[in-house]
């Protein structure tokens, strides 16, 4: 009985120390990240390795401001990020709530073909989407990031998923009350789906914040770039400046890092919810 | 005769109009969507598989050449180097990216203390812009002065890799970034799907004297079946067009060493504006995909029976 006892304390010590070394692992390139960001070039790759700047370079992140546009690139994703994640979740709901609360023909075969294209991937068909954008006129434009991101089906997914959970009673006491099913829409499943409003925010927030394809293939102007297109402009400009470097990647993780850590509970239950009945 | 019609029509009568109200209105909850998702990911769909079958370049229009780039394709050296590389990191990231993310999700699933913060430490990569990422790998994997190797250096080790400096190694490295990044997204779908099965499930197994192995065998596994398969279907696709990381870690390099499918396209396509011959590839990497989709579905539903 007490060697099970030890072997189970054992057992648990493993867990710890598995578990520290992995998230040790895991963290490593962000200190790495903050640290060099306020290193002096030349402490930034030393041997040994130095784990705190003698005197710590806090104006980079004034310099980086002068140096570059990053003004624009964050002005021009907080837009895009915050236009597409409005709409995102909006005609996401709005469909999902078509797809799961309304009865009528070839709504299953149509809701397939939403699936599906998940498992598409969007680099097999990037050349056509783009000779259809630009021939609409929007490439080179902010509108075309808009329209790549804001009606995927991602979002109809998730907001489908979660209405399902909730019974149909609510909507049948509704329904004799008079309610329209654009009322039971706004008025009683929007109120109950915060949670699931709340993910799909925040995973559309981040996903269009992160996204480096689309403005590379889209955005030409300079004036259009987004923080990663710049980022990686300015990397190729200043390959040798390493610590000026690390504080633009700083700079483009912060506001991620930031809503991540206010609303994480979000972003777990919404990824959980897409992976279970996937 | 006459009275049979009359009782009989007005209910069919109604419950056709009432399929009409139906559809008109669901269709009207999903058209704002349809409206965007149809013109830019259904129509492109279709009509990629038209563009793979023409000759066109930047500012000529499209001629139809039936299965020529096709053809061409089978002859080109660069795609058959993407092809390889694409499946060489899909060899190693899918195995490699599922068993760290189970490994973890085990871990954090034995009621530990301060589970939390480790499911939070595990996912922060995943949220993290792709470009941020790639400089501060690229700085961690430099021969010369990098952390990795200073620690191998540390270790005696002589012959020290050169990473994305190197055609032999770059695969690696990236493939070292890529589980680095995914393994925690994957983690809170499997640590998800582990909180569905039923303790006393594993309660009975204990009864019955299984040990800690036939129970993950005989318990764990089964019951996470549904979600090792969406898992491994998403990690597939995901390695099968592995691009942003590629782009920004190595743009392929150094030689074609890491030239993946993905990029060939955005290569035949954006750089080189041979928009039919890159359809042809794109069409390729579209059947690799459900191809091998369909492959894990119907093996799963075997499973299953």
């Amino acid at each position: 009985m007490t060697e099970n006892l030890v072997l189970k304390r054992i057992g648990k010590v493993l867990v710890y120390i598995l578990l520290v070394a992995a998230a040790l692992g895991i963290l490593l390139p962000f200190y790495w990240m903050v640290m060099s960001s306020i290193k002096t070039n030349n402490e930034v790759f030393t041997v040994p390795i130095k784990w705190w700047p003698d005197i710590p370079q806090w104006q980079h992140y004034v310099e980086i401001f002068a140096k570059s546009d990053m003004t624009t690139w964050l002005k021009n994703t907080l837009l895009l990020s915050v236009v597409v994640t409005f709409m995102q979740v909006l005609t996401g709901s709005f469909a999902a709530y078509g797809f799961s609360k309304v009865r009528f023909p070839g709504r299953d075969v149509l809701f397939l073909a939403y699936i599906g294209t998940i498992a598409v991937p969007w680099q097999s068909y990037m050349i056509p989407q783009f000779r259809l954008l630009s021939d609409m006129g929007l490439a080179n434009t902010l509108w075309s990031i808009i329209a790549l991101q804001a009606f995927g089906a991602f979002g109809v997914f998730l907001m489908k998923q979660f209405f399902e959970t909730i019974p149909e009673d609510l909507s049948e006491a509704a329904r004799l009350d008079g309610l329209s099913e654009y009322g039971i829409y706004a008025r009683i499943m929007m109120p109950l789906s915060v949670p699931a409003i709340a993910s799909l925010t925040l995973l559309t927030f981040v996903t269009t914040w992160n996204d480096y394809l689309g403005p590379l293939i889209y955005l030409r102007n300079p004036d259009l770039w987004t923080i990663q297109l710049g980022l990686r402009t300015f990397v190729s400009q200043y390959d040798a400046d390493y610590a000026l470097i690390m504080t633009g990647a700083v700079l483009s993780t912060l506001p991620i890092a930031i809503i991540f850590l206010l609303g994480q509970r979000y972003f777990i239950e919404g990824i959980a919810s897409t992976g279970l009945k996937g | 005769m006459l009275t049979t019609v009359d009782t009989s029509r007005p209910p069919t009568r109604r419950r056709g109009a009432l399929k009409l109200h139906n559809t008109l209105q669901g269709w009207s909850f999903i058209l704002p969507n349809f409206i965007g998702f149809g013109i830019l990911t259904l129509v492109p769909v279709i009509m990629l598989f038209y563009y793979s079958l023409t000759e066109w370049n930047a500012f000529g229009k499209a001629t139809f050449v039936g299965l020529e780039n096709f053809s061409r394709l089978l002859g080109d050296s660069s795609f058959w180097t993407a092809l390889y590389n694409t499946g060489y990191y899909s060899v190693f990231h899918i195995p490699l990216t599922l068993a760290a993310a189970l490994g973890l999700a085990l871990l954090l699933n034995t009621g530990i203390k301060g589970r939390g913060f480790f499911r939070t430490a595990a996912f922060f990569p995943y949220i993290t812009s792709i470009v941020a990422i790639a400089v501060v790998w690229n700085q961690i994997f430099s021969p010369e002065y990098g952390p990795i190797n200073q620690a191998l250096r540390f270790f005696g080790i002589a012959d020290l890799p050169g990473w994305t400096a190197s055609a032999q190694w770059s695969m690696p490295a990236v493939i070292i970034v890529g589980v680095w990044r995914e393994m925690g997204y994957y983690m809170l779908l499997l640590l998800a799907g582990l909180q569905t099965i039923p303790a006393q499930l594993y309660e009975a197994a204990k009864v019955d004297g299984a040990s800690a192995w036939q129970r993950f065998r005989n318990v764990t596994i089964p019951g996470l079946r549904p979600t090792l398969f969406f898992v491994t279907v998403m990690l597939t696709i995901g390695s099968l067009k592995v691009f942003d990381l590629i782009l920004v870690m190595t743009n392929g390099g150094p030689g074609n060493s890491t030239l993946v499918l993905s990029q060939f396209i955005y290569r035949k396509g954006f750089e080189e504006n041979q928009f039919g011959y890159a359809s042809s590839s794109a069409v390729v990497l579209f059947f690799i995909c459900l191809s091998i989709t369909l492959l894990q579905y119907f093996w799963n539903r075997r499973q299953e029976k």
